[in-house]
């Protein structure tokens, strides 16, 4: 069994656990519940991922249809929630939907995720950080949404963030890895899991995240605006799964000159 | 002839009944309070809380999860 003091995984060998604020996940990926074509394709395809925690939001109850109603499908038993507090422009917004979450009996755990530009859905860091300061103190189990910004991810550490979620690109734009470079250095540093949230559009984009030593994923559009959710969604879980266990494995390194895979020697017949 | 008065509910003017609860609005709005949170002039209420009295012009958000990021 090896433990890595500075990152809150265990090893066991053969497939490890990820903590996060001391709860075990046997999935390292979560799922998002938006922008699916009806609750019944989001429950099917969540499902599907194998995902243990999922995001949700707050929003006015449409009086014209108050019996549209996500929970009714969501099963509580089986799905940790982690409500979101899209749409906060700035700490008190993001606050005042922590604690309408809280007030709902979601629990603790909350994604905090400030976004004052409608436009690229950026995080802003100062907001975020002071609203984790602020959630923390109130008993909240914090996870904020990020820019992949390597000091910002360890000021949050030190306020008491449970985890950091860095984007890979922009919400919705199932771009990858853009800011490989920086999340490396995230991954390299951080003192609590780093899950990658926003922006991964391909099985791929995960397994290259947990390849890197990323803790977990957060995959919201990608799975819901596939052609087939459910087989999309079973595809990041084999993929997140895929990565782990390369990272795990021990990747070769990366070469610039050639090395045979084959022996150099026992070739005299052919010379 | 009830006496009415007319608070705003989640952004909208609404003429109600004077003696309306929180528990009675949401009643006639169809909603059931085990899947909503509701914030009545921005004060998360506790559901024991339901039960008050709403005034003239009170403010009342009647909140929900739904699917998201």
């Amino acid at each position: 069994m090896v433990v890595r003091w500075w990152r809150s995984s265990v090893s066991w060998g053969e497939g490890d656990m990820l903590v996060i604020a001391g709860r075990t996940f046997r999935s390292r990926l979560f799922g998002g519940t938006g922008k699916f074509s009806s609750p019944e394709l989001m429950c099917r395809a969540l499902e599907a991922s194998g995902c243990e925690m999922v995001t949700v939001a707050l929003r006015r109850v449409n009086l014209d249809n108050p019996a549209d109603d996500i929970m009714r499908v969501l099963d509580r038993e089986r799905y940790l929630f982690l409500p979101n507090t899209s749409g906060a422009r700035d700490a008190g917004e993001a606050v005042r939907l922590a604690r309408l979450a809280r007030a709902a009996g979601a629990g603790d755990w909350l994604k905090l995720e400030v976004t004052p530009d409608p436009r690229t859905l950026l995080p802003d860091p100062v907001e975020t950080l002071k609203a984790t300061e602020e959630l923390v103190r109130d008993g909240f189990i914090v996870l904020p949404y990020i820019n992949a910004d390597p000091i910002l991810a360890l000021r949050l550490q030190d306020v008491g963030a449970a985890a950091v979620m860095p984007l890979g690109a922009p919400i919705g734009t199932n771009q990858g890895l853009l800011t490989k470079f920086q999340l490396a250095i995230i991954i390299e540093q951080a003192k609590v899991p780093v899950v990658v949230d926003a922006g991964l559009g391909a099985p791929s984009h995960a397994a290259a995240a947990m390849e890197m030593g990323a803790d977990a994923v957060l995959v919201n559009t990608a799975i819901a605006v596939a052609g087939n959710p459910v087989v999309m969604a079973r595809a990041f879980g084999d993929a997140v799964r895929a990565g782990r266990d390369a990272y795990e494995a021990g990747l070769g390194t990366a070469h610039s000159s050639a090395e045979p895979s084959s022996p150099e020697h026992g070739l005299g017949f052919l010379r | 002839m009830t006496a009415v008065m007319n608070i705003r509910c989640n952004g909208e003017e609404r003429s109600v009944p004077v003696g309306t609860t929180i528990n009675r609005l949401l009643e006639y709005l169809e909603i059931s309070q085990d899947t909503v949170v509701v914030e009545l002039d921005r004060v998360i209420l506790k559901k024991d809380q339901y039960d008050s009295v709403l005034d003239g012009g009170a403010v009342v958000e009647i909140i929900r999860f739904v699917g998201g990021g």
